[in-house]
């Protein structure tokens, strides 16, 4: 396909790997939760104690949220702002991995935005090494993605014929 | 974007067209009509005389093939000549369009600035809309003044020049009898055009024939 999300895709072992850093990452700075989102809004993973978050939803504006901001950056002449912070009860901060995900952590009072954003560095790292090896993967053609549904034409007009 | 660990398939749909012409009434109904453990929240990010700002969004379940769930990212973008800005994000990795057109005669100008935009802007992401999943709504067919669809089309959808040979056959229209979305001109030269429907969104009408036929595609895109 010319364009779009299904162009890239990640195996169980990659989302292994995601989930052991981000949760190491939580259980390190005493955050509620992280999701994972790609720029075009939809969830990745998410980790941690999400109860009573539409994690959808919240992967849709964060997205949003995040691209507005980057033409922000750019009218006022910086190339982008890597990181957001919403402050409340619960606060959220948002950071860029790699230019192809995003990364937002869910915390309240238990820890500090001082110690979050001390811990983003080292793992914003890892999950950048995690993204370089998903696309380079994809643009090698070693993982068969477009392949998934080759020969499901049946199956998807039945699915449309209900 | 395929997800293995929750065997997943996530695709993003955008809604595109001009203002008022019935793209958020395109997701209110398939908000109200789809099961509601099938769709999530329909999120409207708009100014206090409900125009679209930003974008709506509704992600909504059609089924599941080869043990993967299919789940489409319905979004609109705001129609209003001056919001391109936040139009233009939401196009963004964008798997399918359908562009809502108003039907009424009097709308004709700011149906094909919106096409020229939705063109112009997918261009600047270099992604061609000739090559993707693209259907077009001619929305409003019940208002007395709405246009005939002959000239819609004439002007919306006329076709771009099919340039693989192995396309050079024709192919017809699944939605219309005696129609064909791919066929050879008098002057020989062969043209493919979007599958288009007629609706009128307020009572639902086409809503999910366009929905379904552009969620085909997108999944075809993927076989």
């Amino acid at each position: 396909m010319t364009a779009g999300s299904a162009s890239w895709s990640f195996t169980p072992e990659d989302f292994s790997a995601m989930t052991t850093s981000l949760n190491r990452f939580l259980a390190e700075t005493n955050s509620i939760c992280a999701l994972l989102v790609d720029r075009s809004g939809q969830l990745v993973t998410t980790v941690g104690d999400s109860a009573g978050i539409d994690t959808t939803t919240f992967a849709t504006l964060t997205a949003a949220d995040y691209s507005a901001n980057d033409q922000l950056a750019k009218l006022v002449g910086e190339k982008d702002f890597a990181s957001l912070f919403h402050q409340g009860e619960k606060s959220v901060y948002v950071a860029d991995v790699a230019r192809r995900w995003i990364l937002v952590v869910i915390f309240d009072s238990r820890t500090t935005v001082g110690l979050v954003r001390l811990r983003m560095k080292a793992e914003l790292d890892e999950l950048t090494l995690l993204v370089d090896r998903v696309f380079s993967r994809g643009r090698n053609g070693a993982a068969p993605p477009e392949r998934l549904l080759a020969g499901a034409d049946d199956e998807i007009d039945k699915l449309f014929n209900n | 974007m395929i997800n293995y660990a929750s065997r997943e398939i996530n695709c993003k749909i955008v809604y595109y067209g001009p203002g008022l012409g019935g793209k958020t009434t395109n997701l209110e109904h398939i908000y109200g009509k789809v099961k509601p453990e099938t769709r999530g929240k329909l999120i409207s990010l708009a100014t206090e005389t409900e125009r679209t700002l930003f974008f709506d969004f509704l992600p909504v379940d059609l089924g599941t093939i080869r043990g993967f769930k299919t789940r489409f990212h319905l979004y609109t973008v705001p129609g209003q000549v001056y919001y391109n800005a936040s139009r233009k994000l939401i196009l963004k990795n964008v798997d399918g369009i359908v562009f809502v057109g108003d039907s009424q005669a009097g709308r004709m100008e700011a149906n094909l600035e919106s096409m020229q935009n939705l063109y112009d802007n997918m261009s600047e992401y270099g992604y061609d809309l000739t090559k993707m999943p693209f259907v077009i709504q001619y929305n409003k067919r019940d208002l007395p003044n709405a246009a005939p669809v002959s000239e819609l089309q004439e002007a919306l959808n006329p076709g771009w020049e099919v340039e693989d040979a192995s396309k050079f056959h024709v192919a017809p229209d699944p939605y219309h009898a005696g129609e064909n979305l791919v066929e050879q001109l008098p002057g020989g030269e062969w043209v493919e055009r979007a599958p288009y429907f007629e609706a009128v969104a307020i009572k639902g009408d086409g809503v999910f024939d366009t929905l379904k036929a552009v969620s085909k595609l997108v999944l075809k895109a993927l076989a």
